[in-house]
C-alpha cells in the first residue's frame, strides 16, 4: 500500500497559542482513517494545516510531493476536497450551484454535467432541491450537499471535519453509509475527523488518537474499538 | 401630464446612471465590506481619458472602448496597490485609503487637465428622440447604454463561471477557497469591473453635467442614495434603486413647492437617511435564510 499523505511534526499556532505540538501521522491510498479526540485537542486545527489555513511548520506530503507554503487554493488542485467544519454552505446560491462550484477547477465540462447526476444518484434529496437556495436545507441534506459538493472535485483525498455534528442519529447512519460507499467504489481516500468515535471506528480502516496536540494511539480501527482501556481513557464509551 | 411624463422619462435617463454608479459601490462593497468613496472621482478620470483621447482625434467609440479597458485595468491596480495591503486593517484605515484615493485622483485630474469646464460630446445627438420631445436622443442611448450593460452583466454573474465564482469568492470566502478558487484576484477583478462600469457612467453623463474634476461629486451621492435604498448586500436592488432615486429626484424639483434645482441634493441625503432609519438593509438587501 502507497502512502497517500505523510504528515511529520506538525506544529500549528494561533497567534501565539500553540495548537499543534508535534503531530506526526500517514494515510494510506484508498483508505478511510479517522482523527479522534476530544474537544480542542487539535482536530480541526491538522486538517486546517493541512489546506494551509492556519499557521503551521512541519512536513506534510501528498502523494510525495511537499504541500507547505501553497495557497489554500492551489492544494485543492492536488485533489484534496475539505468539507470544513459548519459545511461550508455557499446558503445563497442554489443546490446546483454549489455543485458546479465543487467543480469549478474542472476543464471538462461534459464531465461535469455527468457528475453532478452521479451526485444526484447518490442523495435523491439534492435532486429534489436543485433550484432552492442551500441555505434552507435541513442540517443533514446540507451535509450531504457539502460531501457532494466535494466530490465535484474527483477528489483522490477527502478531509471531513465532523460530519456528524449536529445531526440525528439516523441521519447520521445514513451519512456514513454514503462515505464507506464512496470510500470503496469511487476509490476516495478519506481522512474524517469525528468526536463521534464509535461510529468513526465502525466505519473506519485506520484510527489516530489526539489529545492536546499529539498523536497518542494509532493503529487499526477494530483493535482500537476493542480496547477497552483505550475506550475508557480517550474516547469516553 | 406632458410635463409629469417628461420629467419621469429623464428622471429614468439619470437614473440610469446612479444605477450603474450605485452598482458599481455595490460590487466593491460586496467584495470588501467597504464603501468606495473614490468611486465618482475613478469614473471622472476614465472620463477625461476618454475626452483626451477625443481630443488627439480618435473616434468616439473607439474611446469609449479604450477607456474602458482602461478603467478596467486601472480598478485592478488600485485594488492591488492600495486595497489588497489593506484588507486586514481595521475599517478606519481603510476610510482614509478611500479619502486619499479621492484627493488623489481629484487633484491630479485638476493638475493634468485643469478645473475649466469642458463640453463634452455625445454619440447621440440631442434632437427629441422619434420625434417626441418628451425625452432626447442623448436621453435614450443613456437608457439605451445602461439597459444593455445591466443585461451583460447579469449574464456574465447568471451564467458563466467566473461569474459564478466571483460570487462565491463574495459571499463565503473560506468556501470559496477550499473549492479552488482565488478569491484574493476574483476581488481585483470586481475592482476592475466596478471601474469601469463606473466610467460608462462617467461618459453617459459628461454631456449633461459638463467635464470637470467635481463632476461626479453629487452623481455619486445619488448613487449611495441609491445603493442605500435598493440594499447594499443587492445589485438589483441598486439597479432598482438607481432608476427609483432619479424619478423621484426630478418628480420633487418639479412638484414640490420650494423645491426646484437647488434642494434636489439634499433630497438625496434625506432619503438616505430614512431608508437607513426605517429599513436599514434597505428594499432588496438581503435576508439570508439559514438553518443550522
Amino acid at each position: 500500500m502507497t502512502t497517500l499523505l505523510n504528515v511529520k511534526d506538525l506544529r500549528a499556532y494561533y497567534g501565539q497559542v500553540q495548537a499543534l505540538h508535534g503531530l506526526s501521522f500517514s494515510l494510506n491510498e484508498g483508505s478511510l482513517t479517522t482523527l479522534l479526540g476530544a474537544n480542542g485537542a487539535g482536530k480541526t486545527t491538522t486538517l486546517r494545516a493541512i489546506c494551509n489555513m492556519v499557521r503551521s511548520t512541519g512536513g506534510i506530503e501528498f502523494d510525495g510531493k511537499p504541500l507547505n507554503n501553497r495557497s489554500t487554493e492551489s492544494i485543492v488542485r492536488f485533489g484534496i476536497a475539505h468539507v470544513p467544519q459548519g459545511r461550508g454552505t455557499f446558503t445563497n446560491m442554489t443546490v446546483e450551484e454549489n455543485l458546479q462550484l465543487g467543480a469549478i477547477t474542472r476543464k471538462d465540462s461534459a464531465g461535469i454535467v455527468s457528475d453532478i447526476e452521479r451526485m444526484y444518484a447518490h442523495f435523491p434529496v439534492l435532486k429534489q432541491r436543485h433550484t432552492q437556495q442551500a441555505g434552507t436545507l435541513s442540517g443533514g441534506e446540507q451535509q450531504m450537499l457539502a460531501v457532494a459538493r466535494a466530490l465535484m472535485l474527483r477528489p483522490r483525498l477527502m478531509l471531513l471535519d465532523e460530519p456528524s455534528f449536529g445531526l440525528a442519529p439516523l441521519v447520521v447512519r445514513d451519512l456514513f453509509g454514503i462515505l464507506g460507499k464512496i470510500n470503496r467504489e469511487d476509490k476516495v481516500s478519506i481522512l474524517v475527523v469525528e468526536q463521534n468515535a464509535q461510529l468513526a471506528l465502525e466505519l473506519a480502516d485506520q484510527a489516530y488518537v489526539i489529545e492536546t496536540g499529539r498523536i497518542v494511539m494509532s493503529g487499526n480501527a477494530k483493535d482500537i474499538a476493542n480496547n477497552e482501556e483505550i475506550r475508557k481513557s480517550y474516547l469516553g464509551y | 401630464m406632458e410635463l409629469f411624463t417628461n420629467q419621469v422619462l429623464a428622471g429614468i435617463a439619470t437614473g440610469a446612471i446612479y444605477a450603474c454608479m450605485a452598482l458599481a459601490v455595490v460590487m466593491i462593497y460586496q467584495a470588501i465590506d467597504h464603501l468606495n468613496f473614490a468611486q465618482g472621482e475613478m469614473a471622472m478620470f476614465s472620463t477625461f481619458i476618454s475626452w483626451q483621447l477625443m481630443q488627439w482625434g480618435v473616434p468616439y467609440w473607439a474611446a469609449f472602448v479604450i477607456t474602458l479597458a482602461f478603467s478596467f485595468v486601472g480598478g485592478i491596480a488600485i485594488e492591488r496597490i492600495l486595497f489588497k495591503p489593506l484588507a486586514k486593517a481595521p475599517i478606519l484605515t481603510n476610510v482614509a485609503g478611500f479619502i486619499a484615493l479621492f484627493a488623489i485622483i481629484n487633484s491630479s485630474a485638476g493638475l493634468i487637465w485643469d478645473f475649466t469646464i469642458k463640453q463634452y460630446p455625445t454619440p447621440f445627438g440631442s434632437a427629441p428622440f422619434l420625434g417626441s420631445q418628451l425625452i432626447s436622443t442623448h436621453q435614450a442611448g443613456m437608457i439605451g447604454v445602461t439597459v444593455l450593460l445591466l443585461l451583460g452583466l447579469y449574464f456574465f454573474f447568471q451564467y458563466t463561471r467566473i461569474g459564478l465564482a466571483m460570487r462565491a469568492a463574495a459571499s463565503v470566502p473560506e468556501s470559496a477557497r477550499l473549492v479552488g478558487i482565488n478569491t484574493s484576484w476574483m476581488i481585483a477583478l470586481g475592482w476592475g469591473m466596478a471601474s469601469a462600469i463606473g466610467s460608462i457612467a462617467g461618459m453617459l453623463i459628461a454631456p449633461v453635467v459638463f467635464l470637470e474634476p467635481n463632476m461626479m461629486g453629487g452623481v455619486l451621492i445619488y448613487g449611495f442614495a441609491a445603493a442605500v435604498l435598493g440594499g447594499l448586500t443587492s445589485p438589483f436592488g441598486a439597479v432598482v434603486g438607481g432608476f427609483l432615486v432619479g424619478v423621484f429626484e426630478n418628480l420633487a424639483g418639479t412638484y414640490i413647492p420650494g423645491v426646484g434645482n437647488e434642494l434636489k441634493l439634499p433630497i438625496a441625503l434625506a432619503l438616505i437617511i430614512s431608508v437607513l432609519v426605517v429599513k436599514p438593509a434597505g428594499l432588496f438587501g438581503r435576508h439570508i435564510v439559514k438553518r443550522v
